[in-house]
């Protein structure tokens, strides 16, 4: 028996039969485009497939199946906070109220969103101890981009335009230097400290007239918290530069640890990791982001705002001058933070204290359990999540910690995040979120410990595995040399279609 | 067993010189680091290089790596074999696996490479 | 907390394991100077309570309006088939597709949602990792600077507002664009000017990368497309065309008229409005460019035993391999949106595609008729396929009358473009197979209404002249019925 379902599926265009799934949609004149010039049109209709909705219904319903997800199992992927999607939001997504209000609505229209929209605003202030929040940013990487261009516009309205480089350590999610780059900077790479934390006098020696910003993972990657944090940001303000704060990990320290209070001046929420809005299979996201006083006048537009009256409206064009613009189109991703905010009232302010707490103890917890059969690198007290290493293993069995996590498949669970952060060899980052009740992380604590075993006993049939997939490991070579992107009637041939 | 005839950058390029061309590809030792070779971004022929600046990139499955020119000089010539067959990278690194011809710039750029005794002694290190 | 499953013997349990007494003991590293003291926020509201208040919430947005809002984003019927899909856990509590072994249904249907669109638009290579159709763009620019090694783009006055700002706040750091002009008046007015794009194209200083041009643009004119094509290659600059996914069940695909990227939002495909998103931005290229598309990409491939299989594929152009040399930041899948999109065009087909589209066509062509014979004609002569432009005297108080009277009549132009006199007194209006007649004859009755009881009002009725072009009689065959 599989963790997921074992039947893999044709593909939609072989399942297609000409003349099937007629009749849901009312058949226009045969003019109807008459009056489109022929230069305009299309010669041959796309060859989309046919299919009938029972056979669609099928199609997907079994696909699904081939999946992995939290509603189906524990899926302790590190740094990405995979913690139960609560059923209320997708409800509320779903309200005809919300779903249906076009984005280019007229204030008067859209009060019942304006004001969520504002109330999250003011909550996720309060929780980052920010001044004001953008909703804008469709994800957490767009909320990166958001910030450091913010952080751009900062420095040049001083007229300080030799800040050209942003510093990062070297344990940061690559989104961070990609981010620099695109905003127009360099990246400079701080090596982490002996203990995990950042080099505080590595930053220092960097830092200087050309540095615009520095951005933080806190709690780091490693899943630690950075006890000098509070020195770095001085020296980084010292220097003329700004803080930013990627709020990837907020699901460990919240009512804890405020980053806008402790010095941040920007930060981003990735609201699908804390306020549990579904990942959806990468997407989408939102990426609301927070600023203090400085970056105030910079934030995208428009903004959510109330008036003395208690209505509630969007900024207009041009409103506000020094705003760096518009990261996207319309307001941002409403569904999904219409989820959010249910997820934050839902929870209250002691709730998500409490969701803090319970996911540091939990990761804790299990870090100890785990830390039975597995080297963990950086023993002290984590937060959400932690590192383990496989390290040792590997020498002694040859069995790496790839083979553990296709391993970990056999036994039911989702594997963690593997080999990230990059400066762990062998590593595993685990986090198990407040979610996951004590059985199911000593399931999966006895599992790795049982997969432990099985490498110095049995290395085969950890290397081999997954056993119970509907696929084993797959071709990624051949995938990426001779790169198949899309449906062509020969690919069939090449690769015959499943039973 | 590195080719004694040839030379070595520390970060695993080499080098064999033949008149007043080189030609330049990656040691069996980075090949195996880097694993499944995909893809090799190499510069076109009549661009300059600079001895120990990149001069393109070589992905991996899951990695990414840049390469570092032994010599400066102009480029003759890209290996085109490698935009379909990137895998003879890892099959035959110092032969059909090579990467660029170049004109040699400064001969004298060749002391400041490792010999093969020299190179294999540093990849041992690990 | 609503959600969690730990009692206290649970968690009595755990601290004993770790020999401590209280869980603030894990947060002893958090420096005693920079320690919060809790959150400021309301109590917890339980779900009985919270549902009301959402739904109430939601009830506060008026959505009985007979609407004629396009502009980007369209009402369209979605089959109940796409949202009970999308309602599996399997989907949406699934996370990036990491694990190909676990994760094969994610990743065939995302090498399904890449051939849909591959066929859609005529190019082969599609990622489904877009934002929305504004970042989609601002990306096809960015693929164009990349690819050309220039840093200049021109980007057609009559994209979309929202894109074009977006491509300016991505470009922001150190590239360049112009806008195109567009004609002002005559048969080609409110389409690309292409003298002008001849002549902002022939500066030997300043090289183009790209030239970005919309079809349906955002009035709703067809563009020639072809041309603005061939005059972009002709100066060495890639062609960036900006599409809506369902016109391109009936016109011609960027891939047949020479674009090499195409970007769009994928919103009208099976996706609710949602004031704003999230949504889907399409992006699709040419096989040349795949080193340059961002995001993530899925391939078929096979396993060990040969067997059938999809895997997320060239992932060492991606961030968190490359790091500050990536293509983009984007980490971003739009999975759940692209399966949105997949079921809609599994689900209506090729055949309810195109009655999707020429429906939208009719009823549009109604609505003109009906709107002009109120006095209020259209803009631009040109063609269209289902939105277009009309001339409203004192178009932001008409606007607003006609909400009063139960109809959102489209986008007053001047509020998104305030800057642009060619669109002052101006609404732009959809229609889509969703519009009925009687919500077309309420909105004539009420813009009549409304303009009648504007001050200029009565001018603009006795006096349609002078843009007599606007007013041309509807083509035969697809006028009310």
């Amino acid at each position: 028996m599989g963790v997921v379902g074992e039947k893999l599926q044709p593909t939609l265009f072989e399942r297609s039969r000409p003349g099937r799934g007629e009749g849901k949609i009312p058949h226009p004149p045969a003019d109807a485009l008459d009056r489109i010039p022929a230069s305009a049109r299309r010669a041959t209709p796309p060859a989309l497939p046919e299919l009938n909705e029972p056979e669609v219904v099928r199609h997907y319903v079994n696909l699904s199946q081939l999946n992995f997800a939290i509603d189906t199992g524990f899926y302790p992927l590190g740094s990405c906070t995979m913690k139960f999607n609560p059923k209320l939001n997708e409800w509320a997504a779903r309200l005809p109220g919300f779903a249906s209000l076009h984005p280019l609505s007229p204030d008067e229209v859209a009060q019942g969103t304006l004001e969520l929209l504002w109330r999250l605003e003011q909550a996720l202030a309060e929780i980052g101890g920010m001044q004001a929040v953008t909703l804008q940013p469709a994800a957490g990487a767009q909320g990166e981009l958001t910030g450091i261009l913010m952080i751009r516009a900062y420095h040049r309205s001083r007229g300080d335009t030799e800040r050209l480089d942003v510093l990062v350590p070297d344990s940061s999610h690559g989104t961070n230097p990609a981010t620099a780059t695109m905003a127009g900077f360099r990246t400079v790479t701080i090596p982490s400290a002996a203990d995990g934390g950042v080099d505080v006098d590595a930053f220092r020696a960097a830092l200087g007239p050309r540095t615009a910003a520095v951005m933080i993972t806190n709690p780091s990657t490693l899943g630690l918290f950075e006890k000098r944090i509070g020195e770095l940001l001085d020296a980084v303000h010292e220097a003329g530069a700004l803080a930013y704060m990627d709020g990837a990990n907020l699901n460990a320290i919240m009512g804890r640890f405020k980053p806008g209070e402790a010095g941040f001046d920007v930060m981003h929420f990735n609201v699908h990791k804390t306020f549990s809005t579904p990942h959806g299979g990468g997407g989408p996201g939102a990426g609301p982001v927070g600023v203090g006083e400085k970056l105030l006048p910079f934030l995208p537009s428009p903004r959510v705002l109330r008036e003395g009256d208690g209505t509630f409206r969007l900024e207009r064009p041009g409103e506000r001058p020094e705003s760096i613009g518009r990261m996207r189109s319309f307001v941002g991703n409403t569904g999904v933070l219409v989820r959010a905010y249910a997820y934050i009232c839902a929870h209250g302010g002691s709730g998500l204290e409490q969701v803090s707490e319970d996911a540091v103890l939990a990761a804790n917890y299990l870090k100890r359990r785990v830390g039975e059969a597995y080297e963990i690198p950086y023993d002290r007290a984590c937060k959400h999540e932690f590192v383990a290493s496989a390290a040792g293993m590997k020498k002694r069995t040859g069995v790496r910690t790839l083979d553990i996590a296709k391993r970990l498949i056999d036994y039911g669970f989702h594997p963690p995040t593997i080999y990230f952060p990059l400066i762990v060899e062998e590593g595993m980052l685990i986090e198990p979120t407040e979610t996951e009740s004590v059985e199911t992380l000593d399931a999966f604590a006895d599992a790795l410990i049982a997969i432990a075993a099985e490498a110095e006993t049995d290395p085969g049939l950890v290397t081999g595995a997954p056993h119970t997939a509907p696929v084993r490991r797959l071709d990624e070579a051949t995938a990426a040399r001779q790169p198949n992107l899309r449906w062509r009637p020969m690919t069939g041939r090449q690769m015959p279609c499943p039973d | 067993m590195v080719p004694a005839d040839l030379r070595f950058t520390k970060d695993h390029e080499w080098v064999r010189v033949a008149g007043d061309e080189a030609t330049i590809g990656i040691t069996d030792y980075a090949a195996a680091q880097l694993g499944d070779i995909v893809f090799v971004e190499l510069p076109p022929a009549g661009r300059s290089i600079d001895q120990f600046a990149t001069f393109g990139v070589v992905e991996s499955v899951k990695a990414v790596s840049d390469l570092f020119a032994p010599l400066s000089g102009e480029v003759l010539e890209a290996n085109a074999a490698l935009t379909a067959e990137p895998e003879l990278v890892n099959a035959e690194p110092y032969a059909a696996g090579w990467m660029l011809r170049i004109r040699i710039g400064d001969r004298g750029q060749l002391d400041d490479l490792l010999d093969a005794d020299a190179y294999t002694k540093l990849t041992a290190e690990g | 907390m609503p959600y969690g499953p730990h009692t206290e013997a649970d968690r009595a349990k755990m601290l004993a394991a770790l020999g401590i007494d209280a869980v603030d003991e894990l947060f002893s590293d958090i420096p005693a100077a920079l320690r919060a003291t809790g959150l400021r926020l309301p109590a917890p509201e339980p779900e009985l309570e919270l549902s009301a208040r959402l739904a109430a919430l939601a009830g506060r947005n008026r959505t009985d309006l007979a609407a004629f809002l396009g502009a980007g984003v369209y009402r369209h019927w979605t089959p109940a088939a796409v949202d009970q899909i999308l309602l599996r856990g399997e989907w949406y509590t699934a996370y990036t597709p990491y694990q190909p072994e676990v994760s094969q249904g994610t990743l065939q249907s995302i090498y399904e949602y890449e051939s849909l669109i591959a066929e859609l638009t005529g190019l082969d290579v599609v990622s489904a990792s877009h934002y929305d159709g504004a970042a989609a763009t601002a990306e096809a620019a960015l693929m164009a600077c990349r690819q050309t090694r220039r840093k200049r783009v021109l980007v057609s006055h009559a994209v979309h507002p929202h894109y074009r700002q977006t491509l300016a706040t991505y470009f922001e750091a150190g590239l360049e664009f112009d806008e195109v002009p567009v004609v002002p008046d005559g048969d080609a007015a409110g389409t690309v000017d292409l003298a002008a794009l001849e002549r902002l194209l022939a500066d030997p200083e300043r090289p183009v990368a790209g030239v970005l041009a919309a079809q349906p643009n955002f009035y709703g004119l067809l563009e020639p497309m072809a041309q603005i094509g061939e005059l972009a290659h002709a100066a060495g600059a890639l062609f960036v065309a900006v599409v809506e996914p369902v016109s391109l069940a009936v016109l011609a695909p960027p891939g047949a008229y020479g674009a090499d990227i195409a970007a769009g939002e994928g919103q009208p495909l099976g996706i609710a409005p949602q004031y704003g998103g999230p949504y889907l931005g399409l992006l699709a290229c040419t096989e040349a460019l795949v080193r340059q598309i961002p995001g993530r990409l899925v391939g078929m491939t096979t396993d060990l035993d040969g067997k059938r299989a999809y895997v997320m594929t060239l992932r060492a152009r991606e961030q968190d391999i490359r790091r500050d040399r990536a293509a983009s930041n984007i980490c971003t899948n739009q999975a759940l949106l692209a399966l949105a999109a997949s079921v809609y065009l599994a689900t209506i087909g090729p055949h309810g595609l195109r009655d999707v589209a020429a429906l939208g066509a009719v009823r549009a062509a109604e609505l003109e008729a009906a709107l002009a014979a109120v006095g209020a004609p259209r803009l631009h002569p040109g063609p269209y396929l289902n939105e277009f432009a009309v001339r409203v005297p004192d178009a932001r108080a008409v606007h607003r009358r006609l909400l009063g009277l139960g109809v959102l009549g489209g986008l007053v132009l001047a509020d998104i473009e305030p800057d642009d006199p060619a669109l002052a007194d101006a609404l732009l209006v959809c229609a889509t197979e969703v519009t009925t007649a009687e919500e077309i004859s309420r909105f004539a009755a009420a813009l009549e209404d409304a303009i009648g009881r504007s001050p200029v009002g009565a001018d603009a009725r006795s006096g349609s002249d002078g843009r007599g072009a606007g007013l041309r009689t509807t083509p035969a065959g697809v006028g009310r019925r």
